[in-house]
């Protein structure tokens, strides 16, 4: 499941971050790394991008994106 | 090559009374800038980064004593990116690429996103320049039941950590003494941080601190071997050499091919020990002041309410910008109208009056005019951005602005651009990355802005019936000059975004902060830097403009002694002058879009603003320079102008050619010395000025070509 499939309110634990280096290392680096919890706070109303609580911050990843990041539930 | 040798200091003898260089690091949005100005104060110099046309801050401050070189770089998350922003805060911190080298880095932490602040921390710390953590928002943290232990976290860290509220201003006097300390005593501000990675690592990590400490010199440490496996990619915009990047790809590839993952584990081993530290320091109250938050966030991103606050925040913004800046602007023009009077009064007429009241006066006038919009934009912007709701627009409009490749916060820019676009052009600071910033100004100048109203309105009422056939058709045209706009502006973003500012594939990542409350402080900071900004360099441009384009229509002088009578002295001027020359000589590039000589001069003259094409047909058809765009005795004139050969000058396709030209053509010199001053280099307004004049050209030539073969006239 990637954390685009995520249920709203669910906590999610990152599994691994796919995708080109560049992105790749921008998204760990902001926190996605392995063995992090995540929670998929809402969605804009326009469908994208979607608001995450990470960290302890909220965070918003458009949904493309978000499913380049694998979690388990 | 770049090494980090230590260079003499700017303005500072080399060696015994050397003032410390600190450079101020942290997050976006971590209240840095504000945080750096509280600092600065009055001594804040702009300036640019070096090799670089982006703009940085510095200040020399003396506290309790000792003068300090503050130096602010741009906001960052990482210094493995390879944004530019990124780049400028790397080389800074290691000396590299003309950038001298720090004694002190300030880093400032967001207590609200701690962990985050934290990872570039540790980061910086570990390259092992000395390091002062400046914890900020300390006035929030209580307000969102975060309490955390200070001196526990000086202790992990092994640096200096101070709790700081940038916007209030607590703990300012505790960070200014620690600030001096330690740049006296860098030794005591040195991190023992170190990321602690596997041993599977380890092979890779010191073949890269090798490779980096032949490139960098001899301080370089295993830190910087972990920054070059993270961050060294090769391609034209590394800097980095081509032997570095060879060994540095070769480790990496040997780390693949064994299945280690080293970026991930970088990062976890930070993150891991910053949760760990944290784990321990670190406690947050539930029920606390992100539930206000939260539950603000279900009014104000609502699918509906959200919208229809957004709506009617934008809606408010927008006829700010329109009508109620106006009485202000009457308010500077009337001024000026005064000046204009009173020195008419005192001058005897003749070319120095000419001088003072069409180029001087004038041109100090058209710089002052702007300042109402820009102080009332900037208002709204900082209410906006300090409160924390434009990072809820990018959120709520980053789905219709992405498709056309720009940032969720170029909207307002682009909504401003309606007004004008000079203040619209200041606010696309608002974004961080460069690239955006640049996409949206290439695109603002597209946007009907409120000085094409009158030239529309002028041809619209001088050659439209007002209905056909019970259909409003001057309404019509009008509305679709701005429909025009909108699409034009979208699509050349489109086009511009996948051609010349192509960006990489990068993730949106916007923070969305816990709401808070306006500080009317660094409000009107904002303003007052936005403003002054703007007229003491982009004033400059559009004043000496302003004299170049009077000296154009002034000279030669015409001898009125010999003029008939009939003949209004101000024509005769006009059509003996350069600009006519201009205007004649531009007549056969010009002629295929259906216009002639003195359409030419107008379009010169329009350049100073567009709505100075009104005057200026004024003049060259002898009504008179104070004529407006309801003026029936210049529609008339307009209406009734004729060729050497009797035909009309103006027919609709005319018309609706010459609002095309007026559509796209950057016809604003106080546009382009915006873009000068906000990109900090001549690029990007003479692009601007190519790209949309050659799309002007080319609109009017397919409107007027295209409607004469259709057969309309």
């Amino acid at each position: 499941m990637t954390l685009a499939d995520a249920k709203k309110n669910d906590w999610v634990t990152v599994s691994a971050v796919r995708g080109e280096r560049g992105f790749r290392r921008r998204l760990l680096e902001m926190g996605f790394v392995t063995g992090t919890a995540v929670r998929v706070v809402g969605v804009a109303p326009l469908g994208d991008p979607l608001e995450l609580d990470l960290r302890g911050g909220r965070l918003s990843l458009r949904a493309v994106d978000a499913a380049r990041i694998e979690v388990t539930g | 090559m770049a090494s980090l040798v230590r260079l003499p200091r700017r303005g500072a003898p080399a060696t015994t009374d050397r003032v410390p260089r600190v450079v101020v690091l942290g997050n976006p949005n971590a209240g840095k800038t504000t945080l750096f100005n509280r600092l600065a104060g009055t001594n804040l110099r702009v300036g640019n980064y070096p090799g670089v046309t982006v703009e940085s801050s510095e200040a020399q401050v003396t506290i309790a004593g000792q003068r300090l070189q503050l130096v602010d770089l741009p906001g960052t998350y990482s210094l493995c990116g390879r944004s530019a922003e990124e780049r400028i805060a790397v080389d800074a911190l290691l000396g590299m690429h003309g950038h001298v080298p720090p004694d002190l880095v300030l880093l400032v932490g967001d207590v609200t996103q701690l962990q985050r602040s934290l990872y570039l921390a540790v980061q910086a710390a570990e390259l092992g320049v000395p390091m002062l953590l400046a914890l900020n928002m300390a006035d929030e943290a209580e307000t969102l039941g975060i309490d955390i232990d200070v001196a526990g976290l000086s202790d992990a860290l092994g640096i200096p950590v101070v709790a700081v509220s940038a916007r209030t201003g607590a703990g300012l006097d505790d960070l200014g003494a620690r600030l001096v300390s330690a740049a006296n005593h860098p030794d005591r501000a040195r991190s023992t941080f170190v990321t602690p990675l596997r041993d599977d690592f380890s092979h890779a990590v010191d073949a890269a601190t090798e490779a980096t400490r032949g490139w960098l010199g001899a301080s370089v440490g295993r830190a910087h071997g972990i920054w070059a496996l993270m961050s060294v990619e090769g391609g034209e915009e590394d800097p980095t050499p081509p032997a570095v990047v060879q060994t540095i790809q070769a480790l990496r590839a040997e780390l693949d091919a064994a299945g280690l993952d080293v970026d991930n584990e970088v990062a976890a081993a930070r993150y891991g020990w910053i949760d760990d530290r944290l784990s321990l320091l670190l406690k947050v109250a539930p029920g606390n002041g992100r539930r206000f938050s939260d539950r603000v966030d279900r009014v104000l991103i609502h699918p509906v309410y959200g919208f229809a606050v957004f709506i009617l925040l934008m809606t408010l913004l927008f006829q700010g910008l329109f009508s109620w800046s106006d009485p202000a602007i009457s308010l500077v023009e009337a001024f000026f109208g005064v000046l204009t009077d009173g020195a008419q009064a005192v001058l005897p007429p003749g070319l120095f009056a000419d001088f003072v009241i069409d180029g001087l006066l004038a041109g100090v006038g058209g710089v002052m005019v702007f300042l109402p919009q820009i102080l009332l934009l900037f208002l709204l912007i900082g209410l906006m951005e300090d409160s924390g709701y434009m990072s809820r627009v990018a959120y709520l409009m980053d789905r219709v602005m992405r498709s056309v490749g720009l940032h969720g916060r170029a909207f307002v820019p682009m909504l401003s651009g309606f007004a004008c676009a000079v203040p619209a052009i200041l606010a696309t600071r608002t974004m961080e990355k460069r690239r955006d910033r640049l996409l949206t100004m290439m695109v603002v100048p597209l946007t009907t802005c409120s000085a094409r109203l009158p030239v529309y309105t002028l041809l619209i009422g001088a050659l439209f019936p007002a209905a056909i056939g019970g259909v409003p058709a001057q309404g019509l045209v009008l509305s679709g000059m701005y429909f025009l706009s909108v699409f034009a502006a979208l699509a050349a973003a489109a086009i511009l975004g996948r051609t010349v500012l192509k960006g990489g594939r990068e993730p949106l990542l916007l923070e969305l902060p816990p709401y808070r409350l306006p500080r009317a402080a660094t409000v009107l900071r904002m303003m007052w830097d936005r403003s002054r900004v703007f007229l003491t360099e982009a004033g400059t441009v559009i004043l000496v403009c302003t004299i170049v384009l009077w000296g154009l229509l002034a000279f030669p002088r015409v001898d009125l002694a010999s003029l008939d009578a009939d003949v209004a002295p101000e024509t005769a001027q006009i059509e003996g002058s350069y600009a006519a020359s201009l205007g004649r000589g531009l007549e056969p590039a010009i002629a295929p879009l259906g216009f002639d000589w003195t359409i030419g001069i107008g379009l010169i003259g329009s350049f100073a603003a567009r709505e100075v094409f009104v005057a200026t047909m004024g003049v060259v058809y002898g009504v008179g320079a104070d004529v407006d765009e309801e003026s029936d005795t210049l529609r008339e004139r307009i209406r009734n102008t004729r060729r050497a050969d009797g035909t009309p000058v103006y027919t609709p396709l005319v018309g609706l050619s010459l609002m095309m030209f007026f559509a796209f053509a950057a016809q604003c010199m106080s546009t382009l010395a915006a873009v000068k001053r906000e990109t900090k280099s001549w690029r990007w307004p003479i692009f601007l000025t190519v790209y949309m004049t050659a799309l002007a050209y080319i609109a009017s030539l397919i409107v007027y070509q295209g409607g004469l073969a259709l057969g309309f006239t």
